[in-house]
């Protein structure tokens, strides 16, 4: 039994591609370092990211793939699921080991899965840009802390910049401790040290929050309860658009 | 100040909330020298309020002040209710602080007509052009074209929104001529065909010359009021396919009547909305939209009202049993998508697939295909999917059966309470 151990980094997993092809190995395991346990009688293959074998292996995709689906390699990978990264082994191997182009073989499990992964993942961000919430702090910054499922801001984050573009902001995902600070030139990717807004909810500290900002939320939530038709109630379409996990960062449902 | 705002978006909200548009799609302006916002094109939604729908914008009235007197109207004028306006400078305070959070897309801005339709269109297109122009606002702005506002005022207004709309509500004139005297069909569709007109120049204009400005790059929108008037779904389905083909609109709406006025005699009693019917309805109007299929498919003369029970599709094609069963591996993408069970995304990507090899069951089940209904109308590789032999009845009942039983019940209980509400509409 071969194992592959790569470090959960995107350019290892395209290594891992690569050495695969090159030691002539399919691999029966494919597992992150951190997930690694010891298997008794296995070949263990350490796989060390090469940006160099990775940048080949991207390139290789680059020209089999259309340019709709360059990004869906990258937006599995967000996933974070381990099954996700042995599709996304699969599905490269398979993109490399056809002849023509197999993009739309949804007959293919592999290829359909892979699609339905990658969906799943643009569905969150989707949800990103509808449900991310900004808090005005005192020193002009809107701050929003979210923790979306699967590790979706670097797909988000040019829209709130295109949006935003006159107002400093920060969006943090207090899930996997890292975000990203528009200072009106551009956008930089943080970790805040202390952290002064509540990381269950994002909700700021009173201390930190603009003098108005509660004043807007009240005037949202009012906005929100006065715009409902009474006789229409409806709360099973409610949640099928706007699944319960959210409403924790929604003012308007949490007031 | 502060308190007044709060009841003033309380009070003008609610009697926005029958409006039942609030998408924020077909426009993609751009957020150039780095001003507040833009529109993406498909839309985005940002909060579902607990009847379900969709908050995409601030909808609000300018005022719900109104000089006119419509039966089926929350703000007629003979209503004893609160009533308000916003400042120019609340509205846009409002929206942009909303906006700068993250609530909405833009803003929706409708009004009740006071003084006259051209001082009412005149508020509506100035809080528009502030926002443009001294707050380089790029999010998304829907306007109301006030009927027989002049047409000065609604170029001006198309020259800063993104979708404009005109409600018809009644849907046809001697209906509305009952409910609301002073109105007429004119009224409705003179801005209407204005608007059509200006965007199909505008369109052409933008073609040949750079730096021409937009004009309503959303496209239009209308809405009908379902179950206040004894029209036929025939006559509403009629009505909103000319809608799209001559008026060139973007969405036609159907709002459920709700008895908003209770002690109006004219209007008939419901118990609750009609809510079954206007799902049934938007189900065709997709039907018409995105499915290629044409008013008279749907309902025609023998059939003038939609089948509650089961959607306009499965109704079309147990009407139309000679056209099945299809087979998938080689039939039209148009016909793909007229079998129940198999929507606009399936059908992509059935015909992508099958490219590389002879779809079955399985893959299409995997595919997302609904087998529960789509067996009926379709042959594989395999055997042919479902019996030889077609009778729409027992496949309807089939069909039903698995249905939840919840929702087969509600049915019956609204089609009740509809026959009943049928026997009090007073003549038209």
């Amino acid at each position: 039994m071969n194992i592959f151990i790569y470090d959960n980094t995107f350019e290892g997993l395209l290594t891992a591609v690569f050495d695969s092809y090159s030691l002539k190995i399919i691999p029966d395991i494919l597992v992150s370092q951190k997930e690694y346990q010891d298997y008794l009688w296995a070949n263990k293959f350490e796989i060390n990211t090469d940006i160099c074998k990775a940048e080949r292996v991207w390139e290789g995709l680059e020209k089999k793939l259309s340019s709709k689906n360059i990004n869906l390699p990258f937006r599995i990978f967000l996933s974070e699921e381990n099954d996700n990264t042995r599709l996304l082994f699969d599905f490269i191997r398979l993109v490399f080991d056809s002849h023509h182009n197999i993009e739309t073989d949804y007959g293919n499990p592999v290829i359909l899965t892979a699609r339905q992964a990658e969906r799943k993942v643009l569905q969150e961000a989707c949800r990103m840009l509808q449900f991310v919430r900004f808090q005005k702090t005192g020193d002009d910054i809107y701050f929003s802390g979210i923790t979306p499922a699967f590790d979706v801001l670097p797909l988000i984050v040019r829209h709130f910049e295109d949006r935003f573009a006159d107002q400093k902001w920060v969006l943090y995902d207090m899930k996997r401790d890292y975000g990203f600070y528009y200072d009106l030139k551009g956008i930089t990717e943080i970790t805040l040290r202390e952290k002064q807004f509540d990381s269950s909810n994002g909700e700021l500290h009173s201390d930190t929050v603009a003098e108005n900002e509660i004043f807007y939320q009240r005037l949202w939530k009012n906005y929100f309860d006065h715009i409902c038709i009474s006789e229409r109630i409806n709360p099973k379409l409610q949640k099928n658009h706007m699944p319960r996990r959210y409403w924790k960062f929604l003012p308007e449902k949490r007031l | 100040m502060s308190n007044s705002l709060m009841q003033k978006l309380e009070i003008l909200s609610g009697a926005a909330k029958y409006d039942v548009s609030c998408s924020s799609s077909g426009s993609n302006r751009g957020n150039k020298g780095k001003g507040i916002g833009n529109s993406v094109a498909a839309g985005i939604c940002h909060s579902f309020t607990d009847d379900g729908r969709c908050i995409s914008l601030l909808k609000v009235l300018f005022t719900n002040y109104c000089i006119y007197d419509c039966a089926y109207c929350i703000n007629r004028r003979s209503n004893d209710i609160p009533r308000a306006a916003f400042t120019v400078d609340e509205l846009i305070d409002l929206t942009i602080n909303f906006y700068r959070r993250n609530y909405i897309e833009g803003l929706f801005l409708s009004s009740g007509v006071i003084n006259n339709p051209d001082y009412t269109m005149e508020r509506l297109t100035r809080i528009a052009k502030e926002l443009r122009i001294k707050h380089r606002f790029n999010g998304y702005i829907h306007l109301k074209a006030i009927p027989h506002a002049s047409e000065a005022l609604i170029n001006e207004a198309g020259l800063y929104a993104d979708r404009m709309s005109v409600n018809i509500e009644i849907p046809t004139e001697p209906e509305l001529k009952r409910l609301a005297p002073e109105k007429d069909f004119n009224g409705v569709l003179e801005p209407m065909s204005l608007i059509k007109n200006r965007i199909i120049e505008n369109q052409d204009e933008r073609k040949r010359y750079r730096g021409v400005p937009l004009f309503t790059p959303g496209g239009q929108s209308t809405q009908l009021i379902i179950g206040a008037t004894p029209e036929s779904d025939l006559q509403i389905l009629k009505l909103a396919s000319g809608l799209y083909q001559d008026q060139k609109l973007k969405r036609v709406y159907y709002s459920g009547y709700l008895p908003v006025n209770l002690r109006d005699q004219r209007l008939p009693a419901l118990k609750e909305p009609p809510l079954v019917r206007e799902n049934r309805l938007y189900q065709s109007d997709w039907l018409m939209r995105y499915y290629y299929f044409k008013a008279d498919e749907i309902v025609n003369e023998k059939h003038p009202d939609l089948d509650l029970e089961i959607d306009p599709k499965l109704s079309y094609a147990l009407r139309n049993p000679h056209l099945f069963p299809i087979d998938i591996n080689r039939a039209d993408y148009e016909m793909i998508l007229r079998v129940p069970g198999i929507g606009v995304k399936s059908a992509l990507l059935i015909i992508n697939a099958r490219k590389y090899r002879r779809l079955n069951m399985e893959h299409l089940k995997k595919i997302g295909v609904v087998l529960k209904r789509a067996k009926y109308f379709i042959t594989c590789n395999e055997l042919p999917a479902h019996q030889k032999e077609f009778y729409p009845e027992i496949i309807r009942q089939q069909i039903l059966a698995k249905h939840t039983t919840s929702r087969s019940k509600t049915i019956q209980g609204i089609q009740l309470s509809l026959f009943d509400n049928n026997l009090s509409l007073p003549n038209p």
